[in-house]
């Protein structure tokens, strides 16, 4: 028995059956990640002033992932033209870029992840706020207002990564004010206050620390799911994309090893499975690309 | 590797010996795949690890029946606590109430005086009844059902209806074994993916029924599982387990809220990876000559179907999965702040909305009813042009309609939110997009009806059903356009008379639909006919009191019941007077009724083995599956198949029989055809040969 169409075009839809089920699959994945968009939408817009972090991710470890994404995409093109041209050696040397690609990506959001792991946000009350204000102008350390009809919702809140632990205190170190928030109107030397920030070290080798009394502090936690709704749809976004990467690398790992014999009896349909693989890694690339802008540029 | 061969044209050159496709004339490939068509598969890859599609179809069946009668057993405990609420459910009380009854008919004969109807025997904690020790002591003390145990019911009886019994009978089944005999094929286009559906379908089943014995009980926050309800339910759960004095530590991520949402997830991905194989076999795998407007009207239900379940079910795994994440990482994407749960606040951060999640379930869940739905009408519209001996009337704006009717499912969803206070203009287009869908569907079934027209009717058994399909379907329809719009919708929201509508399109439309589908089909799987006789024992109770338990249901609705009350609306019993009556004689005649499947379930066991044995084509059908044999072996026709004509082409004109069948040559080059493009059209038939 045999199955029609595994590997040659049926005339009329000019598609094998594999490329037409992955185009299916993408459908149902564009579904999946547009829900997600829209419930980011949908959050987003119904956020109360002040709630929403903006530009707490690191760019640049955004846009190298970009990058290494982007090339990926590219390697996986040449992967399956160098079978195509019937390049046995080629084909593995760019199906092995595109792996070692998606396990660049994979360690440097596991990084991220570890980082938001480490940082704490504390939402500190309003009324004990002055208190902390004029050291953490002084460090130039962010802090954001978080405005609430209910006065006992109304919070400032400050990020950083936590020092010290006492029963009634906390000690973190501040993050710093991002540097387009900086308000240079008040600096003798505006470059100057642009190279410094909270968090680094200053000359004297000692860190900025702050020491909060726990009474003053609204909640807080570190930077994951449960700390805010921005957070929770960050890790749902990635984590599911990053799994999406996993899946990708463990199907190229099958086609580098085991997978890649039956170019010896049918290099054809080899090459349509490494053309579906790839336009599977394309709509991960394209998630990444939606992903990027909404997450890391805002 | 610069041995290799150049290109694909000359790997699939019979005269390469490293061809996997080498022609079957081509003796010595020693890795000639042809050679596994005569293995004989052992006891597991033939029945459990199956990929022929008539195995996976009937596997699916079984499960699938298995579900509905679960399902359905469910409501019948939960009616008991609706007709009689705070009784306990044991022996006595059950006997006192069959006595009563007993004598008030025989009272309304006149054969006894006016029956006395005994007071209820209360709970006796020293001798607890049967029901306590099959149910736990936690869902039913002394045989008394608990609020939460009811509401476990209520919400498993959904699940596992919708997604566990009439999605996998209604397209996975019968998708499975028909569909790819209807287009002419082999099998599916990827077999072992559609194995990989069965083996995450089962899981899941075992994951959502397990969840009934998980402390804490399953879940009980509808089928629906409204946020923040089911976010918040079973956050603590008592670790007492399996009875009194032993304690385990019980992983909160495995209670019953959690995995009916893991099972979820499992039987959506099942799900998606059906319908890619669905539409895939549909578009490339059809027989010679099968042009798109030769379909049987069953293949065309089941792709729009599949196109459902591809882009409405992923928005639901979405949901699943961020409400897990309310539940387990503690996030609140669907919470708001400022929650008060027990009487102390609850901790989130806030930010989340309600709403998110019912638009994000009913996006699926409208959808899903045209899943539950699209495949019944398929199936009937086989059985009523089979059984009137004529085409089916305006077979191609059916087809439109159905097209149609898919788009526009995929926007109607909001009309389930009238009253979530979404607003009045969004309110506004969905009770647009809802009415016009009911011109698609009415267009459907008014063909289906016409189609009866002047036709020699055969009663047989599948007609039975069929008959009685198209009436109730069309009061389950017509039902629902109050419901349509926001001002009734206001007042009969959440009342029995949602009950009534939804289950009358379901439970009479589509489940009759099944009941046709399997008596249908059954010769085609087995080679054997069920009995006509018990299915008429099991067709004119089921029928009747199908009616007896969903038409009150209507009135009851209208006087403003509740659909979720613990106590059936006793607690506003002055309310609810004139109409708490029905509760006793819904329950019975549901009671009634699952005894009423008795004869359908032996028929259809004992059938396989003492059923009269059959011909290939015992309904004189024209649609391609009657042309392999019964049961269809592995690969299913001997000989590659041409269909030459219309799907649907009996009592022709001029021909010998009353049945001219797709797959049979035309006589002469002037044969008349009723519907579909003549057969020396060449676009259709220009194909290359299949192997």
């Amino acid at each position: 028995m045999e199955i029609p169409y595994t590997f040659t075009a049926r005339p009329d839809t000019g598609l094998y059956n594999g490329k037409l089920g992955i185009w299916l699959f993408l459908a149902s994945e564009v579904m999946l990640f547009g829900a997600i968009f829209t419930a980011y939408l949908f959050v987003r817009l119904g956020a109360d002033d002040g709630t929403w972090p903006d530009h707490i991710q690191n760019v640049w470890l955004g846009l190298t992932n970009t990058i290494i994404l982007i090339v990926s995409s590219i390697t996986m093109v040449w992967a399956w033209v160098a079978l195509k041209e019937r390049k046995f050696n080629t084909y593995r040397l760019a199906l092995g870029i595109t792996i070692l690609c998606g396990l660049v990506f994979l360690t440097i959001k596991g990084f991220e992840y570890y980082s938001k792991y480490q940082h704490f946000g504390f939402m500190i009350k309003a009324e004990a706020f002055s208190k902390y204000e004029p050291e953490l102008k002084k460090m130039d350390a962010y802090y954001s207002e978080v405005p609430s009809q209910d006065p006992s919702e109304h919070v400032y809140e400050v990020r950083g990564h936590f020092r010290a632990e006492t029963a009634d205190t906390i000690t973190f170190a501040p993050d710093g004010m991002p540097s387009y928030l900086i308000n240079l109107a008040g600096k003798e030397n505006a470059e100057a206050a642009m190279g410094e920030k909270a968090g680094e070290e200053n000359a004297s080798g000692e860190e900025p620390t702050l020491t909060l009394s726990i009474s003053d502090i609204h909640r807080y936690g570190r930077l994951l799911p449960k700390y805010g709704t921005y957070y929770a749809i960050y890790f749902l976004v990635t984590g599911l994309h990053a799994m999406h990467i996993v899946g990708g690398v463990v199907v190229m790992l099958y086609f580098l090893t085991i997978g890649s014999a039956l170019y010896r009896r049918n290099p054809e349909q080899l090459s349509n499975r490494i053309e579906v693989t790839g336009i599977f890694w394309h709509f991960v690339d394209l998630v990444w690309i939606t992903v990027f802008p909404i997450l890391y540029l805002t | 590797m610069d041995d290799l061969p150049p290109s694909s044209e000359a790997a699939a050159a019979p005269s390469h010996g490293q061809s996997a496709h080498a022609a079957p004339s081509h003796g010595h490939g020693t890795h000639d795949d042809h050679a596994h068509e005569h293995h004989e598969l052992g006891f597991w890859r033939t029945y459990i690890f199956s990929t022929d599609h008539k195995m996976i179809g009937i596997q699916y069946l079984w499960a699938g029946l298995f579900f509905l009668f679960f399902g359905f057993s469910l409501m019948l405990l939960m009616r008991w606590q609706i007709a009689f609420p705070g009784q306990a459910l044991s022996w006595a009380n059950a006997s006192n109430h069959i006595g009563y009854q007993i004598y008030q008919i025989l009272y309304h004969l006149g054969l006894s005086g006016p029956p006395v109807e005994l007071p209820a025997v209360p709970p006796d904690p020293n001798n607890p009844p049967l029901t306590q020790y099959v149910f736990g002591k936690d869902q039913m003390p002394g045989g008394v059902m608990t609020p939460d145990f009811y509401n476990t019911l209520g919400a498993m009886h959904g699940t596992i209806m919708v997604f566990f019994g009439i999605v996998p009978v209604a397209f996975a089944a019968f998708g499975n074994f028909v569909m790819p005999l209807q287009i002419g094929t082999v099998d599916m286009a990827f077999p072992r993916l559609n194995m990989a559906s069965v083996i995450l379908f089962f899981l899941s089943a075992v994951l959502m029924t397990g969840s009934l014995f998980v402390p804490g009980g399953a879940a009980k926050s509808g089928w629906t599982s409204y946020t923040p309800l089911a976010t918040i339910s079973d956050q603590s759960v008592n670790t007492v387990f399996w009875g009194h004095n032993f304690h385990v530590l019980w992983p909160f991520w495995l209670t019953g809220q959690s995995v009916w949402i893991i099972a979820m997830a499992f039987n959506i991905t099942s799900s998606l990876l059906s319908s890619v194989n669905f539409i895939t076999t549909i578009v490339q795998l059809r027989a010679k000559g099968l042009s798109w407007m030769r379909l049987p009207f069953f293949v065309w239900t089941q792709f729009i179907t599949a196109f459902l379940l591809l882009l409405a079910f992923p928005p639901l795994e979405a949901a699943a999965f961020m409400q897990l994440m309310d539940r387990l990482a503690g996030s609140s994407l669907f919470s708001p702040a400022g929650l008060i749960v027990n009487g102390a606040p609850l901790p989130n951060s806030g930010g989340g909305t309600p709403l998110l999640w019912q638009h994000l379930f009913w996006f699926l869940g409208h959808p899903e009813v045209y899943v539950l739905v699209l495949p019944g009408l398929g199936i009937i519209a086989e059985v009523v042009a089979n059984n009137a001996r004529k085409p089916l009337w305006g077979y191609n704006q059916m087809v439109v309609s159905l097209l149609i009717l898919g788009f526009l499912s995929m926007i109607v969803w909001a009309h389930h939110m009238y009253l979530t206070g979404m607003g009045t203009a969004v309110s506004s287009f969905f009770q647009l997009t809802t009415i016009i869908i009911s011109v698609p569907t009415m267009v459907i079934l008014s063909s289906l009806i016409i189609s009866l027209w002047g036709g020699a009717i055969r009663f047989t058994s599948p007609m039975l059903w069929a008959t009685a399909f198209l009436p109730l379907f069309g009061i389950g329809g017509l039902t629902g356009i109050p419901l349509a719009f926001n001002a009734p919708d206001t007042f009969l929201h959440d009342s029995y008379y949602i009950i009534a509508h939804f289950h009358y399109v379901i439970a009479p439309g589509t489940i009759f639909a099944l009941f046709a589908g399997v008596h249908y089909w059954y010769p085609k799987a087995t080679g054997r006919m069920m009995s006509e006789f018990w299915n008429k024992v099991h067709f004119w109770p089921t029928m009747i009191l199908m009616n007896c338990i969903f038409f009150p249901m209507f009135l009851q609705g209208m006087a403003g019941m509740h659909r979720r009350m613990y106590d059936g609306g006793a607690t506003y019993g002055i309310l609810n007077r004139d109409v708490l009556h029905w509760n006793s004689f819904i329950s019975e005649s549901a009671w009634l009724m699952g005894l009423a499947q008795i004869p359908f379930i032996l028929n259809f066991c004992l059938s396989y083995k003492y059923g009269r044995k059959v011909s290939d084509n015992p309904w004189e059908a024209t649609t391609l599956e009657w042309s392999a044999p019964s049961p269809p072996p592995h690969g299913n026709f001997p000989h590659p198949v041409v269909a030459y004509r219309g799907p649907y082409e009996y009592s022709v004109p001029g021909h010998p029989t009353d049945f001219t069948m797709q797959s049979e040559p035309p006589s002469s080059a002037k044969a008349i055809h009723i519907s579909g493009p003549p057969p020396e059209d060449e676009r259709s038939i220009g194909f290359p040969p299949l192997t």
